[in-house]
């Protein structure tokens, strides 16, 4: 146990922090502390942990992917034209075509970062707004409803009923929970995992080391653009549409949930728990904002200053705030 | 004529010959493509809608050039915008005189600069990266805005305004010449300053900069209150343009920012850049823009466009790489 | 140092089959550039061997010839362990155990040190299970070898360099390597951790691998290594015993040129003084320390790395704030709060990492050099007026006989020798009253470190009071009025070159 808080000590913080906010709402308001609140807020939720461990991977190899979203609704469009050329189709057929039109769009940034030696954040800026632009000049943003049943069905994987109403917990979670572990083991149990951390670490030690730079960044975007298209399928499943437009700008806040999870933007670090607590965090913060009734429009603000305060306190580590105050170092 | 191209090289820097050449070449391509390209109207057109991008992207070029980047500059220019627009209804709303105005403006500048300063200071003092502070700011001002607006469109002021977002000074229309000045500022605030040598020294080597005696958490404080100032002047004029005031006005706009900068020979690692080629490049992009509209052609199209540019751009820097530099 | 280590021979070089044999080994680059020619290399098996030689004589060339990052033109024969080799790839080099660790280490700081000396068994395109237990097996086995232990659950980046070049070595010991080359591995160590290094270094040499060392800590190398290879601008000058070999003799092989080294002392007591300082004392840096600093005096400051003399160096420029103790300049006493305060003082520092600190490299030159005068070379309205910077600029490159290109180059287009010229014109035109050098001729040539000790002594006659702190006694002995040493953070010497010898300095500060 100690050795993991050593070893993890953001996500210990974390954790804890997490923890305080939900001693918090208990007491503040009636319905947070029950087990259909916590199901609703897992199977809401799911989709932003599944693209933020796609994130990890990618800023773990020193990176950083702006570009996921769109990368979602343009998987999310194709993928009705060729469920309907395939006439129906299964979640099987479903998860293989997303991944691998999500694989595509995530090599084409790789490429562009690999072949042209382009930083990263300007990639993706750019292929968000040239995907963008295309798929709405494209669609002319019309909403597509006509989904085949097997795809918007409500699919539970566990439910009981309580005091309190029915817990639910549906196929998003198991989802989730797969692209969790997956990650988990590439990251932590596969050498390529490994050899990922190092490249983000010291780029130029790996490439010496002989670990192949460009099939690096092709793994790191691909698993980004793997779980970009896994999350836009699974969305249209929790909101039974696709809307070209609806996912754009829920890149910044699974960008900002990752980070506060412990990843750095200087690459080497970062872990999935941590992206599932930075997630929960702030989840569980807006859910208890509207709970306790405080006007939907001030959650961003609050979101706003629980990064600033965290990235803060992750630069700030108490020792060094002691060595500066003692002498100008 | 040899004279002129070595000191034109010097003075604008970074292939801007090559830029002047791309933008009549563009303007070209345009008024073939077009009859209604080559005219006064148009031409009148662009010179409105350019300085609003050009102000932003000034903005962004100060950090760049320091190695960072301020993801927040649209946001921070409407929420300047919502002050000024605050102390106009509070003052009278339609019937605002000019001193209010300027009031409002002086206090929408204070704000733009109160923000860029905060995050200053947390990339100053605290050492955090400027995507991020800048990423946190984004997301603090566009909820601080979207409360105080409840996502809605503020409007109802004054005429004279009118004045200033659509009027003309000697044939020109009044933002462009306030673009103008603003730009001629910033370049003399970037070459021939104390704090615009630092700029440049912060951003190719920020610890070795330290050591030579720059003032390096000033000059970082510095820029992003600069940059927010800016973003500020941005969110006046895009006020008296539009005559309302909505929180994510412009959004779009933050890629282009970017794009013009590494058009206009801006180092994505920092240390390098001038206003002139990227006003230039501002240029490139209003026309593609503008000529782009008038083909018929719908936003979301330019919007692709710019990004594709983007791309092409970079590219073609990797091809051809700055030969001045080691 | 000194009669404590004994050279180790290893096995005897001569009798069974060289680690490698490298004949007629020539490099050009573009055509032009003849960066080797005909040049031959020999390590015998568990050598201890020095490749010696000046900036640009080869050595990085040859190193990477021979584990096949470069190719050699036609001609060359190469042998590895006996076997003879016509092309040779960066992973037919490592096959032949032929490992290199160079200054920057290559680590990885976020992984642990388990990770980073296993590293090798982790690479490879397919991705395979990673077994965290085989990892930290094959890691002990390699620290086993070394007869060393380290925690190998700590992240990387918390252990100090000492550490890290450990693990550096470990990491080459599991690819079983059987020749590694060493670039300048002492340069961040302190005396204790130098002894530990050579003391593996030493265990390696017993078990059979050769340890080429390049460093230009000419007196260390003399003590561990059994032969030394000098390279001077491409050509081989020589192959020697380093038993009986001077260092220099050494200097006068490396560059082709003889040194009168001539002590330079002068008396400069009756000189006003400049910079005193009484009882300073910084926790875990220094303590007790107080010395006096004339006009026109060159103080040195001597001692092991570790001993606080770049930590002083940056109380007294300003960069951190003592916990006791004055500091006075021209009598009045100075509270500084960071080193602008000390360069409006007029204290200069040139630091010892010129490359990361020193200079701001993508920039130019005429930039670099009046980054700490910008208030000198503004005009009117508070704009910077570019007559006076190149007036500035002027004076300064002229005065120091800096010889470049255009002023807008790129400052990273210079010389080392050149580069430490623009770092001293910098300081020189903040007009300072004491100039604090540390460590200034590091990694420039032996040949254009005379130009700078002649600039250091004009400027003492011109009435500067310079500190020069350096870890390389002789250049303290010859270049410096009085020195003081320094060992774990106190003062505990003081001589006189006049009265010293430098074998009786040496003995002082190495004991």
């Amino acid at each position: 146990m100690r050795s993991f808080i050593r070893a993890n000590p953001t996500e210990t913080k974390l954790f804890l922090v997490l923890v305080a906010i939900c001693l918090f709402l208990s007491l503040a308001s009636d319905s947070f502390l029950t087990l259909g609140n916590f199901a609703s807020l897992l199977n809401n939720n799911s989709v932003n942990v599944i693209w933020a461990v796609g994130l990890l991977v990618v800023l773990i190899a020193g990176g950083i992917d702006i570009s996921f979203a769109v990368a979602a609704s343009v998987v999310q469009y194709l993928c009705v034209y060729a469920f309907e050329a395939i006439g129906g189709g299964n979640w099987v057929i479903g998860f293989l075509v997303a991944g691998a039109l999500g694989i595509a769009l995530g090599f084409i940034n790789a490429a562009l970062v690999h072949y042209f030696r382009i930083i990263s954040i300007v990639v993706t800026i750019a292929t968000f707004n040239a995907m963008f632009g295309l798929l709405m000049f494209i669609t002319s943003g019309r909403y597509l409803y006509n989904l085949p049943e097997w795809w918007t069905d409500r699919v539970m994987i566990f439910e009981t009923q309580t005091a309190g109403g029915w817990v639910e917990l549906a196929l998003p979670v198991a989802v989730m929970a797969g692209a969790m572990t997956a990650t988990w083991f590439l990251i932590r149990h596969t050498t390529t995992g490994r050899q990922l951390f190092a490249f983000g670490d010291n780029p130029e030690g790996a490439r010496r080391a002989g670990v192949n730079v460009g099939l690096m960044q092709f793994i790191a975007f691909g698993w980004m653009g793997l779980m970009a298209g896994i999350g836009g399928l699974i969305q249209a499943n929790i909101v039974k549409e696709v809307v070209p437009n609806a996912l754009i700008g829920r890149e910044l806040e699974v960008l900002a949930a990752v980070v506060l999870g412990g990843a750095r933007l200087g690459g080497g670090r970062g872990s999935v728990l941590g992206c599932f607590l930075g997630v929960l965090l702030v989840a569980v913060t807006q859910n208890g904002l509207n709970l306790l009734g405080v006007s939907p429009f001030a959650f961003k603000m609050v979101v706003g200053v629980i990064i600033l305060i965290a990235i803060s306190m992750s630069n700030l580590e108490l020792d060094v705030l002691v060595k500066a105050v003692r002498g100008g170092r | 004529m040899k004279a002129l191209y070595a000191w034109l090289d010097t003075e604008l820097g970074s292939g801007a010959i090559g830029l002047v050449g791309f933008l009549l070449l563009v303007v070209m391509v345009f008024s073939l493509a077009t009859p209604q390209f080559l005219t006064v109207a148009n031409f009148g057109s662009m010179a409105f809608q350019l300085p609003e991008l050009g102000l932003l992207t000034l903005a962004m070029l100060m950090p760049i050039i320091s190695g960072g980047l301020n993801l927040a500059i649209v946001y921070t220019a409407n929420i300047s915008g919502l002050t000024l627009a605050w102390i106009l209804n509070q003052n009278g709303g339609v019937d605002a005189g000019v001193p209010v105005f300027l009031l409002g403006s002086a206090a929408a500048v204070a704000v733009g600069a109160l923000s860029g300063c905060v995050m200053g200071l947390v990339i100053a003092y605290v050492g955090a990266h400027p995507i991020l502070v800048s990423l946190a700011m984004m997301i603090f001002l566009r909820g601080l805005g979207e409360f105080l607006t409840r996502g809605g469109d503020i409007s109802g002021f004054p005429d004279f305004l009118h004045g200033i977002g659509h009027g003309f000074i000697l044939g020109i229309p009044v933002p462009m010449v306030i673009f103008l000045i603003v730009a001629l500022a910033w370049h003399v605030l970037l070459n021939r300053t104390r704090h615009g040598f630092s700029v440049f020294m912060v951003g190719s080597n920020v610890r070795a900069a330290l050591y030579s005696g720059i003032h390096t958490k000033r000059t970082l404080t510095l820029i992003y209150t600069f940059s927010g100032a800016m973003c500020a002047i941005a969110g006046i004029l895009m006020l008296t343009r539009f005559n309302s005031v909505r929180v994510g006005h412009g959004e779009a706009l933050l890629l282009v920012t970017v794009l013009a900068c590494f058009l206009g020979g801006v180092d994505p690692f920092g240390g390098f850049g001038r206003v002139a080629p990227v006003v230039l490049a501002l240029g490139i992009l209003q026309v593609l823009s503008s000529g782009l509209n008038l083909l018929g052609a719908n936003q979301h199209l330019s919007t692709a466009v710019w990004g594709l540019f983007l791309i092409a751009v970079m590219i073609l820097r990797w091809l051809a790489p700055d030969r001045r530099r080691v | 140092m000194g009669a404590m280590f004994q050279k180790d021979q290893g096995l005897d070089a001569g009798a069974s089959v060289p680690a490698i044999r490298l004949s007629h080994v020539s490099k050009m680059f573009a055509g032009v550039v003849r960066a080797l020619d005909d040049v031959s290399f020999e390590v015998g098996r568990g050598e201890i061997h020095c490749l010696a030689g000046e900036n640009g004589s080869g050595k990085s060339t040859l190193i990477k010839i021979i584990t096949g990052v470069y190719k050699p033109e036609p001609g060359a024969g190469m042998e590895y362990f006996g076997k003879a080799e016509t092309s040779i790839t960066p992973n037919s080099a490592r096959g032949h155990g032929i490992a290199v660790i160079w200054q920057d280490l290559a680590l990885f700081p976020e992984m642990t040190v388990a990770e980073n000396i296993g590293f090798d068994t982790l690479l490879g395109s397919w991705p395979r299970l990673v077994s965290h237990r085989g990892i930290r097996e094959t890691a002990q086995a390699a620290l086993a070898k070394l007869g060393l232990d380290l925690d190998l659950e700590a992240r990387l980046n918390t252990q100090p360099i000492a550490v890290r070049q450990v693990v550096a070595i470990a990491r080459a010991l599991v690819s079983d390597a059987r020749l590694i080359f060493m670039d300048e591995p002492t340069a961040s160590l302190t005396q204790a951790e130098t002894d530990h290094l050579l003391a593996v270094v030493r265990t390696l040499s017993a078990a059979g691998v050769a340890v080429v060392f390049v460093s230009h800590r000419l007196a260390e190398v003399l003590e561990i290594a059994s032969r030394v290879t000098v390279l001077r601008d491409g050509r081989l000058v020589g192959v020697y015993e380093t038993q009986g070999m001077t260092q220099s003799r050494l200097t006068e092989l490396m560059t082709g040129k003889t040194f009168d080294m001539v002590v330079g002392a002068r008396d400069s007591s009756a000189n006003r003084t400049v910079l005193e300082v009484k009882n300073l004392a910084r926790q875990d840096e220094y303590e007790d320390v107080s010395l006096v600093i004339r006009a026109g005096e060159i103080i040195g400051l001597t001692g092991l790395i570790g001993a606080g003399r770049t930590e002083l160096g940056h109380t007294l420029f300003g960069m951190t704030r003592p916990d006791r103790g004055t500091t006075c300049l021209d009598g009045e006493v100075l509270t500084m709060r960071s080193n602008r305060d000390a360069v409006a003082a007029g204290i200069a520092y040139v630091s010892e990492d010129r490359l990361a600190l020193g200079l701001v490299q993508p920039q130019s030159i005429a930039d670099n050099l009046v980054m700490p005068v910008l208030r000198k070379i503004s005009g009117r309205g508070g704009l910077l007026s570019r007559r006076k910077k190149g007036d500035v600029v002027g004076k300064w490159l002229t005065d120091l006989a800096i010889k470049i290109g255009r002023s807008e180059d790129a400052v990273a287009t210079l010389s080392g020798g050149n580069q430490q010229r623009v770092v001293l014109a910098k300081w020189l035109a903040t007009e300072p009253k004491v100039l604090i050098l540390d460590s200034p001729t590091v990694g420039v040539d032996v040949g254009a470190r005379a130009g700078i000790y002649k600039i250091v002594r004009k400027l003492a006659d011109q009435g500067l009071a310079i500190l020069l702190i350096s870890d390389e006694v002789p250049e303290v002995y010859f270049n410096t009025d009085r020195i003081l040493h320094m060992a774990g953070g106190r003062l505990i010497g003081e001589y006189d070159p006049r009265r010293t010898t430098l074998h009786e300095l040496e003995v002082a500060v190495y004991a």
